[in-house]
């Protein structure tokens, strides 16, 4: 199993990069693997992050796109309430890669 | 990793190696493959050997006497299951299945051609299982099961939909899909499941579908949709959940619950109930109506499709209404009554509306969401405004459990012709019984193995393309999840611009209601034809 190495500790991840416990997450995680990407975490991002993970707890699932969306332009405007802003912040996808970040697992099953 | 380009993709090479198929190693490749399922969702329903495992890795952790373990389950299942026993032995190898699967045609590998890959595990049979493969060997087509050819069979079995289109062409009518059921059933008694099957499992078995979903995930996301339609129609929805007394329970697959474009078509529905003001409720508990046990074994598939029963005993439901929905079909349609024999608690379905008495549905008590709206509409109980869908030009992919596992095949186009002014079909050999796969199917929706997905994905595409270039079809619509699912994706490569719905998404535009405000967008949000700008 391929692990991330995080101040000292090596954490387990699985073949696409998720941690496999959320709860063994740590806020510095993110930083490390936007690095990993390329990206630079930025408020906006944490905005985000922040916001998925309020979401995990509450419900035990990352929120559909639609959601995220919906949650966010009431929080912060249309301006941020849209799907291009989503992507500007996140390329590789606000689920995939906005979860990874956030140390959750991804969606299975028919979706 | 980045996937090939169409262009690069669509090149396929379909001549076969030099070398014969069994000396002709598997290469497995990335892109091929699911991830290995996860030990902690085997343990959850005590599937065997759960540990962590890596397909690329050479050893993939198995039990000391696997091959026995391998032998025995494939005598066992051989005895017990006389039409598995049959396809193994009666198969002459003419070759009439060869081109008919999809991924054979996207991919080009032979071992992809429905014979040969019933043939990995054909071959075994023969060696551990009849006299000639004992005494003769190779010459009889026996062959030795070792890790390699474990590893082949694992890797197949994982590019087989089960989709079934080559048994249509069988002449012998061998179904190849059962073939690989069972042997997804063998490789599961050796822990070698895949992590998206293994996971939805593991879910289901749990909180009652795929997703994982809770009850007050469900709830939450229930009242998103009633908030949504509230804002395009004026009308309030209220479902109800887990309410006991109620004359239907509404099962749909979960994937309809929490991914776009299955959600537009749980809309549909939601509007459409609320019009009739039907007495129906929805479950969180049998929260799912596909069934991924259905993937793994005979066993599995049972356990996690007799939740909706207990639901619907405990809930005194007269009857359920299933939704848009593949598999779930198939498992109700062939399975059913063999696993849990006749649904003495319920009743006869009998619709409220028009008092028709769903006669099919007499054993399983259970009636296909496209069987109750055609039924409405032939009896003139809708209002229905086929304008409000003009942007749209449909085109229709029958999905493989429907078609061809319950001959299900026009009821959906019945609605469709009733709710939308434009629709072309794609052409005949390409649809109904002989209907392309989606490409992803039987659990094969991941995102590590798109390239196979895409491949397999490329003969449905290719027909969608014909009708894109010639009727200018915008619009393909099915009435399965993983269809709306994997659709989405391989349209989006092969075909990019076409979009995906269910049937009931466009039965809830064009659905005219009591005290409805002047609709001007349709259940996505967008404008309604000629309602731009308002």
């Amino acid at each position: 199993m391929p692990h991330l190495e995080f101040e000292g500790q090596q954490y387990e991840v699985d073949e696409d990069g998720y941690l496999t416990d959320w709860q063994a997450w740590k806020e510095g995680m993110a930083q490390v693997m936007a690095q990993q990407d390329g990206l630079t975490l930025t408020s906006e991002h944490w905005e985000i992050i922040k916001f998925l993970r309020e979401y995990f707890i509450k419900f035990q699932i990352a929120p559909m796109i639609k959601i995220l969306v919906k949650e966010l332009g009431k929080a912060m405007g249309p301006e941020k309430g849209n799907t291009k802003y989503l992507y500007e912040l996140f390329p590789a996808g606000p689920a995939k890669q906005a979860c990874r970040f956030a140390g959750l697992p991804k969606p299975t099953g028919c979706v | 990793m980045a996937n090939p380009k169409p262009e690069e993709l669509a090149r396929i090479e379909y001549k076969p190696p030099k070398t014969g198929w069994m000396d002709t190693p598997a290469e497995i490749r990335k892109g091929m493959f699911c991830h290995a399922g996860k030990s902690k969702s085997l343990e959850y329903v005590g599937l065997p050997n759960p540990r962590q495992w890596t397909v690329m890795e050479e050893d993939w952790k198995l039990p000391e006497n696997w091959q026995e373990i391998f032998i025995e389950g494939l005598r066992e299942r051989v005895n017990k299951f006389r039409s598995f026993r049959l396809f193994l032995d009666i198969c002459v190898r003419c070759g009439a299945c060869a081109d008919k699967c999809h991924f054979y045609i996207g991919g080009g590998d032979p071992k992809n051609m429905p014979v040969l890959r019933a043939e990995l595990l054909r071959s075994v049979y023969r060696k551990y299982c009849t006299t000639s493969g004992k005494i003769m060997g190779k010459i009889a087509g026996a062959r030795e099961l070792t890790v390699d050819v474990l590893k082949e069979i694992w890797y197949y079995a994982y590019q087989c939909t089960e989709c079934r289109r080559c048994s249509l062409f069988c002449p012998y009518g061998i179904d190849t899909a059962e073939i690989t059921i069972l042997a997804r059933e063998l490789l599961n008694l050796l822990g070698l499941n895949i992590d998206w099957i293994a996971g939805p499992v593991a879910n289901c078995y749990r909180t009652g579908n795929h997703l994982g979903l809770q009850p007050h995930t469900i709830k939450d996301t229930f009242d998103m949709f009633a908030d949504d339609l509230e804002t395009f129609t004026g009308i309030r929805v209220n479902p109800t959940f887990n309410r006991k007394g109620a004359e239907i329970l509404v099962v749909v697959p979960s994937g309809d619950f929490f991914a776009d474009p299955g959600t537009y078509t749980t809309m549909g529905e939601l509007l459409l109930f609320h019009e009739l003001g039907l007495d129906y409720t929805w479950s969180t508990y049998a929260s799912e109506g596909g069934d991924f046990g259905f993937f793994t074994s005979n066993e599995m598939a049972k356990r996690l499709h007799s939740k909706i029963y207990a639901e619907a005993k405990r809930l005194k439901v007269k009857w359920i209404l299933g939704g848009e929905c593949g598999h779930m079909w198939r498992v109700w349609h062939q399975y059913h009554n063999t696993w849990f024999g006749p649904m003495d608690f319920l009743e006869e379905p009998v619709s409220p509306i028009t008092g028709t008495k769903f006669e099919n549905a007499k054993s399983n008590k259970t009636v296909h969401i496209c069987e109750f709206t055609s039924d409405l509409i032939k009896n003139g109980k809708l209002n229905l405004d086929k304008s409000r869908n003009d942007d749209l030009v449909v085109t229709f992919h029958d999905s493989c459990n429907t078609s061809r596992g319950m001959g299900f095949l026009e009821e959906p186009r019945y609605i469709i012709n009733n709710v939308c002014n434009k629709f072309y079909e794609m052409p005949p050999n390409t649809i109904r019984e002989q209907t392309f796969c989606c490409g992803s199917g039987s659990g094969l929706n991941a995102s590590e193995n798109m390239e196979i997905r895409l491949r397999g994905g490329l003969p449905r595409a290719n027909a969608v393309k014909h009708v894109v270039q010639k009727y200018g079809v915008n619009m393909l619509s099915c009435i399965c999840a993983i269809d709306r699912a994997a659709l989405t994706a391989s349209v989006d490569y092969w075909v990019p611009g076409t979009r995906v719905t269910g049937v009931h998404e466009m039965v809830g535009n064009a659905l005219v209601m009591k005290g409805e405000k002047k609709r001007t967008t349709n259940l996505r949000g967008d404008p309604l034809p000629g309602m731009e700008g308002e």
